[in-house]
């Protein structure tokens, strides 16, 4: 793990508050969040449909607009981070454009950015290698499987190189093996690039296998119940999610999505 | 309530709005040249605001001005008695008439030609790309000599103009009750294999129903589609009656405002027989139990 | 063979028997030979030539067996047509198509076959079919003495077509080449750009839309008196009249086409900070597409008919619509179903041509997709 020594905070919310205005009424999505993220850091956000993470992850990204409280992305606001380029999205879906190949997908926000063809070209081939899709770059996005297209996806997030990758239930869609297979990549990645990873799931495995640090959140109004600093070493092969530590984190992080639920 | 009000309502009155002003400018624009000419020729001295009132209130402006034209629907609706041969009331019902039984007509030979194409594989090579050929080659202009030949073997009156609307809305039926008559999920289609369905079973229990809504939207196309039909083939019976024939005699004799009226009334009926489709819809989809 | 197919087989062996019976002395050695073959199909029904000649029986069970049948049967019927049609010369003419069902149903039965053999059985079946309402046409226009003035056979039509390719032609560039092409680019252009503009102001979107909605629905055609008075009597009124009927189906549909890409597709492009005219171009406009392509093939045969009618009211002495107008007035018939031919013809090729490049264009479209 590359974790710098100087530890600079990349995301910092502070009393955080977003309101939904529905048919039925005000719904809290966000109630008084505080949290840090420091530079380097792997953060899983896990807890059942409705806790805001998703919602969190999309206020970062300047998606959604906060009702109360501060958010600084890089010590920006989300906006200029935005238009800064500070991150890369990766949604729930693939969400490729049907009419580009792979890798005019993932040269589409470097052609927004304005690079030239051949950082564009050299980018491309540079992601497609990291995420293991060489040879596909031709194909089109409905030719591939699920859990290729969204390796693709990823791979475009990574090609204009921000710091800061978001990824919102990036597998959810995705069969357990291939599932497994994406986690280890990942992680190598993440390894590889020193990024700083927000990562929104369902699956506590999933949170304890990638994260350094899980943050548990409950609905209704959605709010964070516990953040746990995960000490399991930074090498993780699969099998590591049958250690006691593994499986005592694990418990962990079921108690607190189960104190989540006892509140109603 | 009031959401609904400004988000739909609101916009759409104002875009009405705006076409009216723009309609009124164009009246003013299109008419002031003569009007500017007749002043020369009487050598009368005249201002902006007479020259605004007057080019709305010549006999046939070259755009009558939106009051012009409600006024003359009123007077050819309220005012005349329906057996009247000036009646707009009359001239509609005639379109109307043949309009429908072309309707009735073009669902029928749709729906009919759309089972064949599902059931039958070499229905469905032969046929379907004859259907889409045939809208291609431009009906509207076979209908002058549909309506002179068919005369000719004794086929007169309603008939003829209904045959045309018939060829035109069998179409959007043919082509949207296929899609429905296939859209049943193959899932399902293998369950009922499960049970082993017969064909016929197959077609009334599932086939059948999912196709109704697709159905529907084909429809209020085909109903649109065969007043057109109905209108053209009013066009050359001699102008004796109907909205089309209105059109016809308008445009012989320079009646603008006649012609506008028949095409607001022909607009006005076109939106009231969607309107009705659209609540046939609504009411059969109740039965059915389709949420909204 | 399937019960269809056995049903297909007995109907057509018993109108062949039919022929023989009634027509023994009175048919042209071709029909017999028809009517020999026809029976020859129908002892496929009989299983005991299968066990007492299979080789034979193999040879007759194929689709061209059927083929041949119709086509001989179809041409000797039509060879016989000029001396009139008696019922056993009616029996053999569906016992021909009866066989041509047959050979069809056969042929398309088995999916195993090579995806260039497929190509030709997609364009080959619906032309087969194409021959058999000629066929019938003629058949019945000329077998029951239908006079001409009332229903020209094809073959009139065709040599019409042949003898008066030079007036055809001046109409078809009067009409097609001057007045459609030009509305059908100016209704469709504008309408594009005025719903791109229109797209940027939500208000005016959600006022244009339903309105716009309307319109498409409405006998715009009507405009076209109209549009003569104000336009002159040549090509232009017709433009005009091609623009109006185009315009509205295009603006509404490009609209719903550029609301057409995903909420996730917009928010990706947003998370990139792409401005307004780059998600356009990027995402926007292509993910239109189909709904554009959709506009295009309704307004190209929109257009063909909206300046056929407009010159009803009048016209140049030259055009489509001013020459079915004066024929029908004459009476020649054969003349008014050339011109009718020249007009399906242009408006066939254009949508066909629309389609290839629909496909070309829209390739990523679920419903074009090939692996």
């Amino acid at each position: 793990m590359t974790k710098s020594s100087s530890s600079n905070t990349v995301i910092k919310a502070e009393k955080l508050n977003l309101d939904f205005d529905t048919n039925d009424g005000i719904v809290h999505a966000l109630r008084d969040l505080d949290l840090e993220i420091e530079a380097g850091e792997f953060v899983s956000f896990i807890g059942p449909s409705g806790c805001g993470k998703t919602t969190f992850l999309r206020v970062i990204a300047d998606l959604e607009t906060p009702t109360a409280g501060s958010i600084a992305v890089n010590g920006q606001a989300p906006e200029q981070a935005r238009l800064a380029r500070a991150y890369g999205y990766v949604f729930q879906a693939p969400a490729l454009l049907s009419w580009r190949t792979i890798a005019r997908n993932i040269s589409l926000p470097l052609e927004i950015m304005g690079l030239s063809r051949a950082e564009q070209q050299e980018r491309v081939e540079r992601t497609i290698n990291l995420v293991g899709l060489d040879g596909f770059g031709k194909k089109f996005p409905w030719q591939l499987s699920g859990g290729m297209q969204q390796r693709a996806s990823i791979a475009r997030a990574l090609a204009f190189d921000a710091d800061l990758l978001l990824m919102d239930e990036p597998f959810g869609a995705l069969d357990e093996i291939v599932r497994d297979h994406l986690n280890e990549q990942l992680l190598q990645l993440w390894k590889k690039t020193g990024k700083t990873i927000c990562f929104v799931t369902h699956s506590i495995p999933e949170a304890v296998y990638l994260s350094t640090k899980i943050v548990v959140m409950s609905p209704r109004p959605g709010r964070i119940t516990d953040v746990i600093t995960s000490d399991l070493p930074d090498d993780r092969p699969l099998d590591i999610r049958e250690t006691p530590k593994f499986l005592e984190i694990a418990q962990r992080v079921r108690e607190g999505l189960r104190e989540g639920h006892a509140d109603e | 309530m009031t959401e609904t009000l400004k988000h739909k309502v609101l916009p759409i009155l104002t875009i009405v709005a705006a076409i009216g002003v723009i309609w009124y400018g164009f009246t003013v624009y299109l008419n002031a040249p003569w009007q500017i000419d007749q002043y020369e020729k009487s050598a009368t001295e005249w201002s902006m605001n007479e020259l605004v009132r007057d080019t709305m209130a010549h006999d046939r402006p070259v755009l009558p001005a939106p009051h012009q034209v409600v006024v003359e629907i009123w007077k050819t609706t309220v005012q005349k008695k329906i057996t009247s041969k000036r009646s707009l009331i009359y001239h509609s019902w005639i379109t109307l008439s043949s309009t429908l039984l072309g309707f009735v007509m073009g669902t029928f030979t749709g729906m009919m030609l759309a089972i064949f194409i599902v059931e039958n594989r070499a229905m469905d090579k032969s046929l379907m790309p004859w259907i889409i050929t045939s809208q291609t080659i431009p009906i509207l202009a076979i209908a002058p000599m549909i309506i002179v030949v068919l005369n000719a073997v004794g086929l007169s009156g309603l008939l003829p103009k209904a045959l045309i609307s018939t060829y035109l809305s069998f179409f959007p039926i043919a082509v949207g009750m296929v899609k429905g008559l296939r859209s049943p999920d193959p899932m399902l289609i293998d369950l009922m294999r499960t049970y082993n369905t017969s064909r016929w079973h197959l077609f009334f229990a599932l086939r059948l129903p999912s196709s109704v809504p697709y159905l529907f939207t084909s429809m209020k196309i085909a109903i649109a589609i065969s007043l057109v039909g109905a209108i053209v083939g009013e066009l050359p019976t001699g102008a004796v009656a109907g909205l089309g024939a209105r059109l016809l005699s308008g445009s012989y004799y320079g009646q603008t405002i006649q012609i506008w009226s028949a095409l607001l009334t022909a607009a006005t009926l076109a939106a009231l027989l969607v309107i009705a489709v659209n609540i046939a819809a609504q009411i059969t989809q109740r039965m059915m139990g389709v949420p909204k | 063979m399937t019960g269809l197919q056995k049903l297909l087989n007995t109907a057509a062996a018993l109108c062949g028997f039919y022929a023989l019976v009634t027509g023994i002395g009175a048919l042209s050695p071709a029909l017999l030979l028809a009517a020999g073959l026809v029976i020859a199909g129908g002892l496929r029904l009989s299983p005991v030539l299968a066990g007492a000649w299979p080789g034979a029986w193999s040879i007759l069970m194929r689709s061209q067996f059927d083929l041949l049948i119709s086509l001989v049967a179809a041409g000797a019927v039509l060879a016989a047509l000029q001396d009139g049609m008696a019922g056993a010369v009616w029996a053999l003419a569906i016992a021909a198509w009866l066989h041509g069902w047959l050979a069809v149903e056969k042929t398309i039965a088995d999916d195993a076959h090579s995806k260039g053999f497929n190509w030709v059985v997609s364009l080959g079946v619906p032309l087969f079919f194409g021959f058999w309402l000629l066929f019938f046409w003629e058949a019945l226009t000329i077998g029951l003495g239908i006079p001409t003035v009332l229903l020209p056979p094809p073959s009139m039509i065709g040599a019409r077509l042949v003898s008066s390719t030079a007036i055809l032609m001046a109409d078809f560039r009067q009409t097609f080449l001057k007045a459609v092409l030009a509305g059908y680019a100016i209704g469709c252009g504008s309408a594009v750009l005025v719903a791109i503009l229109v797209d940027r102001n939500d208000f005016l979107r959600r006022g244009l839309l339903p309105i716009g909605n309307f319109i498409s629905a409405l006998p715009i055609i009507g405009v076209a008196p109209i549009m003569v008075m104000w336009f002159g009597f040549d090509w232009q009124s017709k433009a005009a009249v091609i623009v109006i009927m185009t315009f509205f189906p295009m603006m509404v549909n490009t609209l719903s086409g550029l609301s057409a890409a995903s909420v996730m597709e917009r928010d990706l492009l947003n998370t990139y900070a792409a401005g307004y005219w780059q998600s356009l171009f990027k995402l926007r406009l292509p993910a239109a597409m189909p709904f554009i392509f959709n506009a295009l093939k309704i307004n190209s045969t929109l257009a063909l008919i909206g300046a056929i009618v407009a010159e009803f009211f009048g016209t140049p002495i030259v055009g489509i619509g001013f020459r079915i107008s004066t024929e029908v007035g004459r009476m020649n018939l054969d003349m008014v179903w050339a011109e009718i031919a020249v007009a399906a013809l242009a408006g066939s090729a254009s949508y066909g041509a629309l389609s290839l490049l629909e496909r070309r264009v829209t390739f990523w479209h679920p419903s074009y997709r090939t692996k």
